[in-house]
């Protein structure tokens, strides 16, 4: 069974799966190698609750984001669909907003404060000693995928500056030249 | 649980309080703010705990994890209360001793206590330490004092009393009336009276309204609303109510960053225990009034902080601004009246309800009221969170809170205001806080972000920073702050690689004039602030760039030669072990010699030389 994709032309040619959750009948999954079935019960989930609510578009991209890592574009107009909006809405605030990302992120996500606390104690060379041992520049993954490189601003612990964080790791006071060793740990 | 009334809150906080001094227990405060999260106050928790659990001091002690102390540079930190000694730098293998030492043998631990960088002696008490002995704490008055994650803390230190009073014993002129006479302006940047606010707000006719909390707190540098909400989010809530309740509102939300996940889990757990207690939802406190709250997250984007790009962004769009008017107070969030307040606004508010307008204006300039808290960090030795009375001087707050510049470096300027704000140096440190007052040496007093830099910092790399920064945030919705800040920065960087050229300073000068009077929001006007300050104040260092391509500070990496100056050059080696690519040529007792050829210009040799060889 295939579903008219002519509103997004985005993904021509994928392929269509039927569901089987009465509650989500109106919609086929597509296929997508990064996404399972249980994500897939999930993601359905999260727009179950999120339909209702107006507004609610950047909490369900959030959710779902979590679920997968990042926001695929077959994901986005499945999410539009299952919320009742066009895709090009559901694109226009995942493109907004830099929380979310469309391209596969590394196993530990390395996210370094470019805040101005931050800065004035040298997280500059901190930054361009992580790019130059790991070939990657801010926003970029890694060959292997084990790094993602992400610039936030400002962490809220200035305190601790300069401050890196890698998954859910806060790491105060780091060094270019302590940074690598800390980084060695994540496999 | 059952709901409450007026009464039976004020019960409750009688017992409270009478079950405190009954039981007599000596409590344990350690900070469980993001900062000493990271440096590991949770592990500390739990060998404290257990090393009570095995000593049997159970019912003599309890240890309370409080939210942000405030002096995050000593973390993680302990206060024994109600004796005050203030313990520092704390690890989980220091809790036998600390547990044995004082807990049991009655005496401090000497070595874990604060010591003072001028005289190196010892301060057991957290009041004698200079970082909190010069403060006024109001709005962080239970900061560290109580369970964020407890509303009976809360309650037991006349917690919701403002809301009782405002729902049950004021009409909402009145609620505004004291607000008017309490002075409180915007703490969010702005400082637009928040009396006036809701006047306008209350005055809008409409069967619906909002009340919105901007927890954005975008400005780089500044943690002074994720403090406040991790330590005490009750207090925050306690304003939106009573706010809710003067501009006749049934409905919140507090739009918080998503990089805070504590604030929020946090602030969640405090509206759920709220509405146990009737304290929120329908009917609160028997008054016949509703308010329900919510927490939306956003989802990383500056300009989000501007209240029309936020109301946007709540209803589930591209957070873009729009012209005013109309003003939210007449068409906010869905077209509704829709007051929106900064964290440290509403924090504000249940104390002028309780203790009135007047008492809060006692303190302060005469068009600055009250106090203001502000984040301090930077090259500071007490990096922290600190409330100062409105009037008191930059240099109080650098010197004599903050501890003046670490390693016996020379202080050079201090910003103030995030990317809208500006740097202001030694010469005007004099410079009282007060909105009018610091506009006037051509910063903002802003959200309360103060960063202090040392003479190690470039001016112009400062500048390019902030140009980066707003470049990169700007929306894009209108041409002068979309392409004038990216033509800025292309100056800014031009000039700090060494390619600058006459006429480059006076194309700033003359772009800050275009984009300050046609950008759409408060973003782009504010825009050329840090060019224009950094302008103001340190000319030469621009025109060094630019005539003699040489960076005074040694910051821009493309200005420097990266040669080792064979006259000041000892052969000690320091740098050779330090080059992470092998790019220093050393023998033993020789001097040292860069490889241009593999250098890739990381400054660790400059920062590691001792004898200022590198050029
Ligand atoms: C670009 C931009 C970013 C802003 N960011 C914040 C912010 O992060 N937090 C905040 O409270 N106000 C911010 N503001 C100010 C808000 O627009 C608004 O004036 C304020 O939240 C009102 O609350 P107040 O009157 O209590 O200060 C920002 C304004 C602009 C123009
Ligand atoms: S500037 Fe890096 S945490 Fe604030």
């Amino acid at each position: 069974m295939r579903v008219c994709r002519k509103q997004t032309g985005v993904t021509g040619g994928l392929e269509f799966k039927p569901i089987g959750e009465a509650n989500m009948k109106h919609l086929m999954r597509p296929h997508h190698p990064d996404i399972d079935e249980t994500m897939w019960n999930r993601i359905d989930q999260i727009i179950e609750t999120h339909r209702p609510r107006p507004g609610s578009v950047i909490a369900a991209l959030r959710e779902c984001q979590e679920v997968v890592g990042y926001l695929p574009v077959p994901l986005m107009d499945y999410i539009g669909r299952g919320m009742n909006l066009p895709p090009s809405d559901v694109y226009g605030v995942a493109s907004f907003y830099s929380l979310f990302s469309m391209t596969p992120k590394g196993r530990h996500t390395v996210r370094v404060c470019m805040g101005t606390a931050c800065y004035v104690k040298g997280i500059k060379e901190v930054m361009s000693r992580i790019s130059n041992e790991y070939h990657i520049e801010e926003g970029g993954t890694t060959g292997d995928r084990r790094f993602s490189l992400e610039a936030v601003r400002c962490l809220g612990a200035c305190g601790l500056a300069p401050v890196m964080v890698v998954d859910h790791d806060t790491h105060g006071d780091v060094k270019a030249d302590g940074v690598l060793k800390v980084l060695e740990r994540y496999e | 649980m059952q709901k409450l009334t007026q009464r039976e809150l004020e019960k409750r906080r009688e017992a409270l309080v009478a079950a405190r001094a009954a039981d007599g227990k000596i409590r344990l405060l350690v900070c469980g703010g993001t900062g000493c999260h990271a440096t590991g106050s949770i592990p500390v928790i739990e060998a404290l705990k257990a090393e009570i659990e095995k000593n049997g001091l159970g019912d003599r002690y309890a240890v309370v994890e409080t939210g942000c102390n405030g002096f995050c540079a000593m973390g993680p930190i302990m206060v024994v209360h109600p004796e005050g000694i203030f313990y520092q730098k704390l690890t989980a293998e220091d809790m036998p001793t600390v547990v044995a030492e004082h807990l049991i043998g009655g005496k401090p631990v000497e070595k874990l206590l604060y010591k003072n960088p001028v005289d190196k002696k010892r301060i057991p008490l957290q009041s004698d330490i200079p970082f909190f002995s010069h403060q006024m704490p109001r709005v962080l008055r239970n900061k560290g004092l109580i369970d964020p994650e407890s509303i009976d803390d809360y309650i037991e230190r006349d917690g919701y009393k403002g809301v009782a009073k405002a729902l049950l014993e004021m009409r909402p002129a009145e609620i505004i009336e004291q607000m008017k006479i309490s002075g409180l302006r915007g703490r969010g940047g702005a400082g637009f009276p928040a009396g006036m606010k809701w006047d306008f707000a209350s005055r809008s006719v409409s069967d619906i309204k909002y009340v919105l909390c901007n927890a954005d707190e975008g400005d780089p540098g500044a943690f002074m609303d994720r403090s406040i909400l991790e330590a005490d989010p009750h207090a925050v809530i306690e304003g939106m109510i009573i706010a809710a309740r003067a501009i006749d509102a049934r409905k919140g939300y507090v739009y918080a960053r998503t990089e805070y996940p504590l604030a929020i889990r946090r602030l969640q757990i405090a509206i759920d225990q709220a509405r146990e207690l009737g304290l929120m939802g329908q009917n609160i406190l028997d008054s016949g009034f509703d308010f329900e709250l919510e927490i939306y997250q956003g989802a990383g984007a500056f300009v989000c902080g501007e209240e029309t790009a936020l109301m946007r962004s709540i209803e589930g769009r591209r957070g873009m601004p729009r012209p005013r008017p109309p003003f939210p107070a007449q068409k906010g969030l869905w077209e509704k009246p829709t007051i929106l307040n900064n964290v440290e606004t509403f924090a504000n508010v249940a104390q002028i309800i309780v203790n009135g307008g007047q008492w809060y204006a006692s303190v302060g300039t005469e068009k600055s009221k009250g106090t203001k808290v502000f984040a301090i960090s930077g090259d500071v030795n007490n990096i922290g969170l600190v409330e100062v009375p409105m009037g008191a001087s930059l240099r109080s707050i650098i010197f004599d809170v903050g501890g003046g510049v670490p390693d016996k470096k020379k202080f050079k300027a201090v910003q103030l205001g995030g990317p809208s704000g500006g740097c202001i140096p030694e010469a005007y440190l004099d410079t009282p806080v007060d909105y009018e007052e610091i506009a006037k040496v051509g910063a903002i007093m802003g959200s309360g972000g103060v960063i202090v830099m040392d003479e190690d910092t470039c001016m112009v790399d400062m500048a390019r920073f902030f140009m980066d920064f707003i470049q990169d945030e700007s929306c894009g919705k209108c041409t002068p702050c979309r392409e004038g800040t990216r033509r800025f920065l292309q100056i800014l960087e031009k000039i700090c690689d060494g390619r600058g050229e006459p006429g480059d300073i006076e194309s700033l000068e003359e772009l800050s004039v275009i984009i300050k009077d046609t950008a759409l929001c408060g973003l782009g006007q504010t825009a050329p602030n840090p060019v224009l300050s950094t302008l103001r104040y340190f000319r030469d260092e621009y025109n060094a760039h630019v005539y003699e391509k040489r960076c005074p500070a040694k910051r821009c990496v493309e200005l420097l030669k990266f040669e080792i100056d064979p006259e000041a050059c000892t052969g000690c080696g320091l740098c050779f072990r330090a080059c992470p690519v092998e790019a220093i040529v050393w023998k033993k007792k020789e001097k040292a010699r860069i490889d241009k050829e593999k250098c890739i210009k990381c400054l660790t040799c400059f920062n590691k030389c001792k004898f200022g060889a590198i050029n």
